[in-house]
């Protein structure tokens, strides 16, 4: 999936292009599990656990009395087999809709199996039924019992609060690779055309201090130091031990030939932390990190070739909304001072007619 | 402030909004003198054109008096009279550097739109759309033009605006087409379509040399528009000629050298092909109907070149690629890089070489924009071109 990274692919390569192997970033400590995710990942057993449960379900609501036969030779149990047939559909359903991580579903699956074998259990009980029967179906529902319980127990325990955002997005802009360095290297430059980007402030040799808006007016703060700086190269970042948000980011400067200016790769990883603020980024970038990383990359060109963000009536922000004004003036006058959105609501003194 | 407002499929209204202001450095504000409706406007009207929002001000063919500039706009001054090219361009990308203005990589906020639907976002418009930017048009009192230190051209005085106010668009846009053919003395050129671009299309193909022009549309007006005023040496009526045949016979079999289409999304022919195209549009299989494009690609000579001017939004269906490769025909198309041609053919106008005027026949005030919406949509009255005055 696009956007999203489980923490090792950025150090390792992964799907990333050749270009953007390098520089390495340090390996972020405390997401090495992520790493291991495989064939036996509880969220894929959950889904296979899901698919079992949609087959048996089909075959127990579509043929219940087959099944009542083969378990006790009659057809005594038939309706009970529908209706657990019915069930199975419906965790079936939870399972999927519950998307990546179906924790709670795969609970509900063990409720429904301590159901299913307090029912075998009692059927043993009764003097009329065919106990062989009844032992094969109780050995099949431990079996899944087991696997059901032990894919909630690792759903429960691992700890992936939220995916990471990773957003990787290359422009070409018409001017040759230094001064798209130096552009780039004022950090104080990224809130022009990063529109999540509230401020970056220098602190110190080679740290920035970050603040980024979230959603409703919240803001998220970290502190980055410059991990690689190649003049005219390549520039990377990564935010401090122990920031809100861990984060880093990279950036490119490659010629193309002929002097048909400069190719910028960017990359930039968030991985946000459990918790409150970590729900912050994540609805963040929400929407589309492709997409903000695009806008981003499309209003840097601007500003660099053109000297300011392109603002249009249904556009008034330069933002490239979804939610677009009409294409017809606004009531107010707006101020042409800054790049920034926030304060492009401002009165102008400018002329009358 | 009095404008030209979309509110839906064949809705056009005046409302009134608020004036246009600067909001960007390199900005100029334009009291609109003269704005006309294009044909490609009324893809808009007929609502083929996706991203339009209810109160988009339409119209891309103004021209007026600057009254106020961006501190970034060196060259104009209030008071200054200029026209004002359809496409934005920055004239700072690659694509301007290379002249190809309708192409510009910064003047659309809303290129990832473009790019969903195209591919890649072409240059921002004024009044088209908001996947073509989500500008205000110039159908208004008034009108914000961005990078005004690179459109706008100054009418030299004593031009009357009607003169100067097709230098917009669909002078320079009929110019491209035939530049497009690459004509050399002695051509053979067809142009489908003999609304506004055809006419200038034809003119064009005259100035530059092409011994004959084969006009091609249904409306006897234009025809007669196209042979007595814009240099059609021949026209076709096809709705009572078959095109194919008698561009062979005009041509002695082999076809013209180059074929001009000058309709686009919306053609129109009798019999089973039209009902065939409109039911595809109608079921969203296709969202252009290339019925045009088709015959201009069948009856080109072997080898020649066939130039898309016509407007296309979307997808087409039954493209004749085997006729295209097997007889290596060469398309050229794109929207006019206007800022390329202004001042060229505003020479030519100086020159006495042409007098673009001659397509307007219906001269109405800005208030009555929805009547002359309908009236040229439905080519009522002979419409060809309706100027509207603020």
């Amino acid at each position: 999936m696009q956007g999203s990274y489980d923490g090792a692919a950025f150090d390792e390569g992964g799907a990333m292009p050749e270009v953007m192997r390098r520089p390495r970033f340090p390996t972020t400590a405390g997401h090495e599990e992520s790493r291991t995710l495989g064939a036996t990942s509880p969220e894929r057993l959950a889904h296979r656990l899901g698919w079992f449960s949609i087959s048996l379900g089909l075959a127990e609501v579509l043929a219940p009395r087959l099944l009542s036969r083969l378990l006790v030779g009659s057809d005594r149990y038939a309706n009970l087999i529908r209706l657990y047939g019915a069930r199975e559909l419906a965790s079936a359903l939870m399972i999927f809709a519950q998307g990546a991580r179906p924790t709670a579903a795969m609970w509900s699956r063990v409720a429904g199996d301590a159901v299913d074998i307090a029912t075998l259990v009692a059927a043993g009980a009764s003097p009329r039924t065919n106990r062989g029967g009844v032992a094969i179906a109780a050995a099949s529902v431990l079996g899944v019992t087991a696997l059901d319980v032990y894919c909630a127990r690792q759903l429960s325990r691992e700890p992936r609060a939220e995916p990471g955002i990773r957003m990787t997005r290359s422009v070409v802009v018409n001017r040759p690779p230094h001064d798209l360095y130096a552009f780039w290297r004022e950090f104080e430059n990224f809130p022009r055309f990063m529109f999540h980007v509230q401020s970056v402030r220098r602190t110190g040799p080679g740290i920035t201090h970050w603040v980024v808006n979230g959603p409703a007016g919240a803001t998220v703060e970290w502190d980055a130091r410059i991990t690689s700086d190649i003049p005219n190269e390549v520039i990377a970042w990564q935010s401090l031990d122990g920031s809100q948000v861990d984060n880093r980011g990279v950036v490119r400067f490659e010629p193309r030939p002929g002097g048909r200016g400069t190719i910028v790769r960017v990359d930039l990883l968030y991985q946000p932390p459990a918790g409150r603020a970590g729900k912050l980024v994540a609805m963040l970038f929400n929407e589309s990190p492709e997409q903000q990383i695009y806008d981003d990359l499309h209003r840097f060109k601007q500003v660099v070739e053109t000297g300011e963000v392109m603002r249009s009536d249904g556009s008034p922000d330069g933002m490239g909304d979804v939610l677009q004004q009409p294409a017809q003036p606004l009531p107010r006058r707006r101020t042409i001072a800054s790049d920034t959105p926030k304060s492009s609501h401002e009165e102008s003194s400018g002329g009358t007619r | 402030m009095r404008a030209s407002c979309w509110h839906g499929k064949h809705d056009m209204r005046i409302d009134d909004v608020p004036e246009p202001s600067i909001m960007n450095r390199r900005d100029a504000i334009v009291r609109v003198t003269a704005t006309a409706i294009c044909g490609s406007d009324l893809h808009l009207y007929d609502g083929f054109i996706p991203t339009m929002k209810k109160g988009d001000i339409l119209g891309h063919e103004f021209m007026g008096e600057v009254v106020e500039v961006g501190p970034d706009v060196p060259n104009l001054r209030a008071g200054d009279r200029v026209v004002v090219p359809f496409p934005i361009a920055c004239g700072n990308c690659r694509a301007c550097e290379v002249q190809e203005f309708s192409l510009c990589e910064n003047s659309n906020p809303n290129a990832w739109m473009a790019a969903k639907l195209l591919g890649h976002s072409p240059a921002g418009i004024f009044g088209y759309s908001h996947m073509m930017g989500g500008f205000a048009g110039g159908q208004a009192e008034y009108v914000r033009v961005p990078f005004a230190d690179i459109g706008p051209l100054k009418v030299p005085p004593g031009m009357p605006d009607e003169q100067a106010l097709f230098l917009s668009d669909v002078f320079p846009t009929g110019y491209m087409a035939a530049e497009m053919c690459d004509i050399t003395p002695g051509d053979t050129v067809a142009v489908w379509g003999c609304g506004p671009v055809g006419q200038f299309a034809i003119a064009s193909a005259a100035m530059l040399g092409a011994a004959r022009i084969i006009a091609i549309d249904r409306v006897p007006e234009r025809l007669a528009m196209a042979a007595n005023r814009a240099g059609a040496t021949d026209t076709i009526n096809y709705e009572t000629q078959d095109v194919m045949d008698t561009l062979k016979e005009l041509t002695g079999g082999i076809g013209p050298d180059a074929c001009i289409d000058a309709v686009g999304m919306e053609a129109h022919t009798p019999g089973i092909m039209y009902a065939y195209d409109r039911f595809k549009q109608a079921l969203m299989l296709e969202t252009d109907r290339p019925i045009a494009l088709r015959q201009a690609i069948m009856a080109c000579r072997n080898g020649g070149t066939v130039s898309v001017i016509g407007v296309y939004g979307g997808f087409i269906d039954k493209f004749p690629i085997g006729s295209f490769m097997n007889r290596s025909l060469t398309m050229r198309t794109g929207q006019c890089h206007v800022q390329r041609y202004m001042k060229p053919l505003l020479q030519r106008i100086e020159n006495g070489d042409i007098d673009p005027s001659f397509i307007i026949t219906h001269r109405m005030s800005l208030d009555e924009a929805p009547q002359a919406y309908d009236l040229f949509k439905n080519k009522q009255d002979d419409c060809v071109k309706v100027v509207l005055t603020p």
